[in-house]
């Protein structure tokens, strides 16, 4: 049977359900071994936290992961892979995982597919491309397959086997050592799931003309993250790293909320693939109602506070 | 300092994309310069204006490189008339249907062989949108990664360059020594429109135009294949209701049927 490493994705030291995702989709192709890299004597502990159908986790820890950002993460786990042969690297496809992705295929000779939405037994990947109009699927054609996953793709196999555990140390080369972190603030961290990992999202747009008090209460009753235009992030209402579409974050919840978002193309490119697209807009003729499977011709400001008691009512 | 930006022709954001054969159709579309390099070339600009700018007769200079069709000189003309002072254009019909790695491998090897201090490029394509050419190229060329920057300060007499590095993991600040290949996001800055000036001045700036042979370097086949690709059906199309009072009991009962509440 062959082996699928997969890069155990962590985000602000916490492991993420991508993680079991990778694991799932990895477990289809052959046997698993997740690839943990961590600070000096944090290996272990973040080892224990992951979830799935995982059989070998290879813990690295080496103090240069987060002195030398992505460079030196690949730069290891293109050693290993080099050591190793395994025939696929699977990778969360996020800023880091996807410039890890691309230096390792560059390091080990290896062909790439990006923001993959499911991976078949025999390596064939699927795309959603040009913003969700078109299918694709491909292979890749040379040496280790190096795929990145779209995180939410799929649903995770989170059942628990018992994965043997190796520690290996490795030299990080001199030439991935040439830019520092000097320092790292990680995202600031509301009481709301994380907008890529949330099952509802509720987004806000230029119709909020500033005030996303009504978008948080509504996506608050649902238990779901907040999201926002460029427009609105632009215009400072809304911290950038909410900001959903091309350029911004992709997601694709069970439920997405578009609130006085027209709905630009470059947006649309970002929750497309929602499963549940719900739209309240003023403006009638705004495109995103194109892509509505409930859209509501009104002002947010009246149906968002009716909505939001509606479902506290309905809870309580 | 020698700046060199990397760009690319793209089909219009609103064009109707289509796959032919496996590729992406770029003939029967328009094409524009990829929006999000305008932002790295206005953030080059911005560098060597801070140290006096880039006169022809002055240290400074900015340079853009691009791999593409012949059409895409257009796309170049354009970060010219931003006040770019020179370009570079690989284009060979072996380069056609090039994939991520043999894209990297071409610039990388365009960038060695010109001295630069500095590469600056977008962070992504608003075509393939993979985010993975500027690591690609500093893996290459063994060069500090500086990218997703949302702010670069750069200290030409010290040969060194700051960034802060801004993705959904957090803001970390950055440094490395000359060369560094950086990427920008959108954030960073506001890019100039071309003046009558500066597009007049463009016309007399140079784009030299280079196949395989003067480079010096060979094709490489893309390394995955695409097996099928399909156009998705469009979305059902869904309840639209105009909001009468009732909207808001309406669109619950919506998410309860739907079982999302």
């Amino acid at each position: 049977m062959s082996n699928v490493f997969i890069l155990a994705d962590f985000m602000g030291g916490v492991v993420t359900k991508t993680t079991s995702e990778l694991a799932t989709l990895a477990a289809r192709i052959g046997g698993v071994t997740a690839v943990v890299l961590a600070e000096n004597g944090r290996g272990s502990a973040l080892a224990s936290s992951l979830v799935g159908p995982i059989s070998n986790i290879i813990i690295v820890e080496n103090e240069g992961f987060n002195k030398h950002g992505v460079a030196a993460s690949a730069d290891a786990l293109a050693q290993l892979i080099n050591e190793r042969k395994p025939s696929a690297l699977l990778v969360a496809s996020h800023a880091f995982g996807k410039e890890l992705a691309g230096r390792v295929a560059v390091q080990i000779e290896s062909g790439l597919i990006t923001d993959a939405v499911d991976v078949g037994a025999d390596l064939t990947v699927t795309q959603l491309v040009f913003g969700g109009s078109t299918t694709v699927r491909s292979k890749v054609s040379h040496g280790c397959a190096i795929i990145t996953l779209r995180p939410k793709s799929i649903e995770a196999n989170t059942h628990c086997a018992t994965p043997t555990l190796e520690n290996v140390s490795i030299t990080i080369s001199e030439s991935a050592k040439k830019a520092i972190v000097n320092s790292t603030e990680p995202p600031v961290k509301g009481g709301r799931p994380d907008l890529t990992e949330a099952d509802i999202v509720v987004s806000g747009g230029r119709g909020t003309n500033g005030d996303f008090s009504a978008v948080e209460a509504f996506a608050d009753a649902l238990g779901g993250a907040v999201g926002a235009s460029r427009a609105a992030t632009d215009a400072g209402w809304y911290p950038h790293s909410h900001q959903v579409g091309q350029t911004g974050r992709t997601v694709s919840p069970q439920l997405y909320v578009a609130c006085g978002i027209s709905g630009a193309i470059q947006h649309r490119a970002g929750m497309q693939t929602s499963k549940t697209i719900v739209v309240i807009n003023k403006d009638t003729e705004a495109p995103i109602f194109e892509i509505a499977d409930f859209g509501v011709v009104g002002d947010l400001f009246a149906v968002l506070p009716k909505a939001t008691e509606g479902i506290t009512a309905r809870k309580s | 300092m020698k700046i060199a930006v990397c760009v690319k022709q793209v089909p219009d954001s609103w064009a109707e994309k289509k796959m032919v054969n496996g590729r992406l159709d770029r003939v029967n579309v328009d094409a524009v310069l990829n929006d999000l390099d305008e932002y790295a070339i206005e953030e080059a600009l911005q560098i060597v204006e801070a140290h006096g700018g880039n006169r022809e007769d002055g240290p400074h200079r900015v340079t853009l490189i691009s791999m593409g069709p012949e059409r895409a000189s257009e796309a170049l003309r354009k970060g010219l008339s931003m006040g770019a002072n020179d370009a570079v254009l690989i284009t060979d019909p072996a380069l056609a249907g090039s994939d991520a790695l043999a894209t990297s491998k071409i610039l990388a090897h365009v960038i060695s062989q010109g001295g630069f201090d500095l590469v600056i490029c977008g962070t992504e394509s608003t075509d393939a949108r993979m985010s993975v050419i500027p690591a690609m190229i500093a893996a290459r060329l063994g060069w500090a990664q500086l990218t997703f920057a949302g702010s670069v300060e750069v200290d030409p007499s010290a040969a060194k360059v700051s960034i802060t590095r801004v993705t959904e993991a957090g803001v970390d600040a950055m440094s490395a020594n000359f060369p560094a290949v950086i990427s920008v996001v959108e954030k960073i800055n506001e890019p100039r429109y071309p003046s009558f000036k500066g597009i007049m001045a463009a016309k007399k700036k140079t784009i030299a135009t280079k196949d395989l042979a003067t480079i010096g370097a060979s094709a490489q086949s893309a390394w995955s294949v695409v097996v099928d690709a399909t156009p998705r059906p469009a979305r059902a199309l869904g309840v639209k209701i105009v909001d009468d009072g009732s909207a808001a009991e309406k669109l619950v009962n919506f998410l309860v049927e739907r079982k999302l509440i």
